[in-house]
């Protein structure tokens, strides 16, 4: 056991990935000599060389197109963006051909690839280096969208994914790759994907999140616990496709529901959890359901981004709405 | 001043549109029957067109892209590929596609709106057609960046119109192909025409070929009516690619001798007298006049394998339109290899039954 940071233990589960399958490659811009913008790919072009870590052209769309034409060929890329804002011009690929090469061809040909995005706010980065575009390929069917929340949970389940036989949308959380180090084993276990992960029991409010906006949705947890109010909580990890039994179970126990994401309000995935909660579980609930959300405006830049981001102070705050209710 | 740098792009063309060898034959082209295989390849891809805008007009097939005059770029090209190589078309290589092995029964499924007409039996690595133009070009590159790594002796073979060559996709694609000197051949089957937008109003280049230049590859512009020289032109082009020597684009000269599709009315927007000038130098009556000069072939052979092609197709046809098209559940069980819960309670509710899931 070591302790790592996020950013390291993507790294230590492409390095396993790599090491246990031959056809796993590695694609991005400056993923090789200069191990990736974040290091996530550090090392890896020492180790398994040019032919598995390629250096590409700047040209994000055909990054994807690329890895999409190895995956069709039976190997596993494991393609970076630098950040998620650049990763638009990908869509197009991975909406009309990723997410449905083996529907098209009736599984005569297959798209077993990962897209690595980090993704999110609060790093103070410039402009276009904050986005939260979680909901857009959670929109998209065919593929499978993974966020995770801690070191070893990216661990996990990046190697679920690349292991995944469909394409993958993992988006990394920017604020989170060296925010807190915890013990991550490297013994190659995958997490599964498909499930939500509970991190907090409680039987009084369901607190909702995935990726970095969990440490203040534990914070507000914690914050709640206080006031002898229990809190659960809850890691979505795989947004697609959604684990909704485990979140319709836990609302069914605790009544009351709150949804915390950095991505805009509107058509963010909490309205597809807000959804499937008011069709599956409405009679279970004794308040309105809370989304704390960032705001339907763009991503503002550094010197403001602190308003926009949900807080702590908002999270507990919609929970004691919740718990208020009558 | 000096001159930093300095191109030429060449065209070739080894038949001239009155049928007459006008240069040296290449080998394949002694031997008659090889020949005849690709006359014979051209009229059934001709004889396949009008029967699916036949069945199109009488409602049972779906709006359906013509290949009216191009027939020697898509025989041309399948020609020239070994099996093994890899083919990623448009959406008007029909002719490429039955050289390579798809079925006629596969072509007519797939535009009749059934997906099984992209699983195709025979070339099991060929990708289906492309309908978002010019998005599969890097789907190629990272084929033949496979055939690479692995060390085989592989091409990817790659069509796209013209209008295709405005977009990013392609010049993304010729850059990357070039940096890796991936074994992959780039063809743009220039018919003249983007829907309604002349060639004219695509680019200001002089030629489409060129777009090779940037991206540090090999281009170069084949008579597209010609199909000698299309599948000379293109075995080289590929024997390059296949033994590390780098990727080519190349444009072959075309017409588009029938609307965009069924769909499309060209006459809003396109002379007829255009049209007309251009049916002179079409490709299938261009290898019959050169056959018949040989004295390969008359009119009895033109008769019988009319009638072989008529057949064919109209056998395809008919088992095609036997068809019974897919369950609903065929829309969830292909969508991942295993069917995620989630969508599994879907399928449930669409009254789909998931049995045969894979």
């Amino acid at each position: 056991m070591t302790e790592l940071s996020l950013v390291q233990a993507v790294n230590l589960a492409l390095k396993r990935a790599m090491a246990d399958d031959s056809k796993v490659l590695v694609l991005g811009e400056d993923v090789g000599i200069d191990g990736g913008v974040f290091r996530a790919t550090d090392g890896l072009l020492k180790l398994y060389g040019e032919q598995r870590v390629l250096d590409t052209p700047l040209a994000e769309a055909s990054i994807a197109g690329v890895s999409i034409g190895l995956a069709a060929q039976g190997f596993r890329p494991v393609a970076e963006i630098q950040f998620a804002g650049f990763a638009y011009s990908c869509i197009d690929q991975l909406i009309n051909h990723a997410s449905r090469l083996r529907a098209r061809t009736r599984g005569r040909l297959s798209c077993p690839m990962v897209l690595r995005l980090p993704a999110g706010g609060g790093i103070k980065a410039v402009e276009h280096h904050s986005e939260s575009p979680e909901a857009m390929f959670a929109h998209i069917p065919g593929l499978k969208v993974v966020i995770p929340s801690s070191p070893a949970r990216a661990y996990g389940l990046l190697l679920s994914a690349i292991r995944d036989p469909d394409p993958v949308v993992f988006l990394e959380p920017t604020r989170l790759y060296r925010a807190a180090r915890e013990n991550v084993e490297d013994d190659g276990v995958g997490l599964p994907l498909e499930r939500c992960a509970v991190l907090r029991a409680g039987k009084n409010v369901t607190l909702v999140s995935w990726g970095a906006m969990l440490k203040e949705t534990l914070e507000a947890a914690e914050q709640l616990a206080a006031e002898n109010i229990e809190a659960e909580v809850i890691d979505v990890a795989t947004l697609k496709p959604l684990d909704a039994a485990t979140i319709l179970q836990s609302v069914a126990r605790t009544g009351r529901l709150v949804i915390v994401h950095e991505a805009p309000l509107t058509c963010g995935f909490g309205a597809e959890i807000a959804a499937r909660v008011a069709e599956r579980a409405l009679t279970s609930l004794l308040a309105p359901i809370e989304r704390v959300a960032g705001y339907d405006t763009m991503m503002p830049y550094p010197r403001t981004e602190g308003f926009y981001m949900p807080s702590l102070e908002r999270i507990v705050a919609a929970a004691r709405r919740a718990m208020a209710y009558t | 001043m000096t001159i930093a740098a300095q191109f030429d792009i060449s065209f070739t063309q080894i038949l001239n549109p009155a049928g007459e060898a006008i240069g040296p034959l290449p080998e394949f082209a002694r031997a008659p029957d090889q020949l005849i295989a690709l006359y014979r390849a051209m009229v059934l891809n001709r004889t396949f067109d009008a029967k699916a805008i036949a069945l199109q007009r009488t409602g049972r097939l779906g709006t359906y892209a013509s290949s009216l005059g191009q027939e020697a770029v898509a025989v041309g090209v399948a020609a020239a590929m070994r099996p093994d190589d890899v083919l990623l078309p448009s959406f008007r290589e029909h002719g490429a596609q039955l050289w390579r092995g798809v079925t006629l029964k596969e072509l007519f499924l797939y535009w009749g709106g059934d997906e099984r007409g992209n699983d195709f039996a025979g070339p099991r690595q060929d990708f289906p057609n492309c309908v978002p133009v010019a998005s599969h070009a890097p789907h190629a590159v990272g084929v033949a960046l496979a055939f690479r790594l692995r060390g085989e002796k592989r091409a990817a073979a790659c069509l796209f119109g013209d209008g295709a060559t405005s977009k990013g996709d392609v010049a993304e694609a010729l850059n990357m192909a070039g940096v890796w000197k991936a074994p992959v051949v780039f063809v743009v089957n220039n018919n003249g025409w983007a829907i309604s937008v002349p060639r004219a109003k695509q680019t200001a280049a002089a030629t489409l070929a060129q777009k090779a230049i940037a991206a540090g590859i090999a281009g170069e512009q084949v008579d597209g009516n010609d199909v000698i020289a299309v599948r000379t032109v293109m075995e080289r082009a590929l024997e390059r690619a296949r033994e590390g020597q780098g990727p080519s684009l190349i444009e072959a000269l075309t017409y588009r001798l029938s609307d965009h599709t069924t769909a499309d009315d060209a006459s809003r927007y396109r002379d007829d007298a255009e049209v007309s000038r251009h049916w002179p130098a079409e490709p299938v009556a261009r290898l019959r006049s050169y056959l018949a000069r040989c004295h390969s072939w008359d009119k009895d052979k033109e008769e019988a394998l009319l009638q072989e092609c008529s057949h064919a197709v109209d056998r395809a046809a008919d088992d095609y339109l036997a068809t019974p098209p897919l369950p609903p559940a065929a829309m969830f069980d292909r969508a991942y290899a295993v069917l995620p819960a989630d969508l599994a309670e879907q399928a449930a509710a669409a009254g789909a039954p998931m049995e045969g899931a894979p």
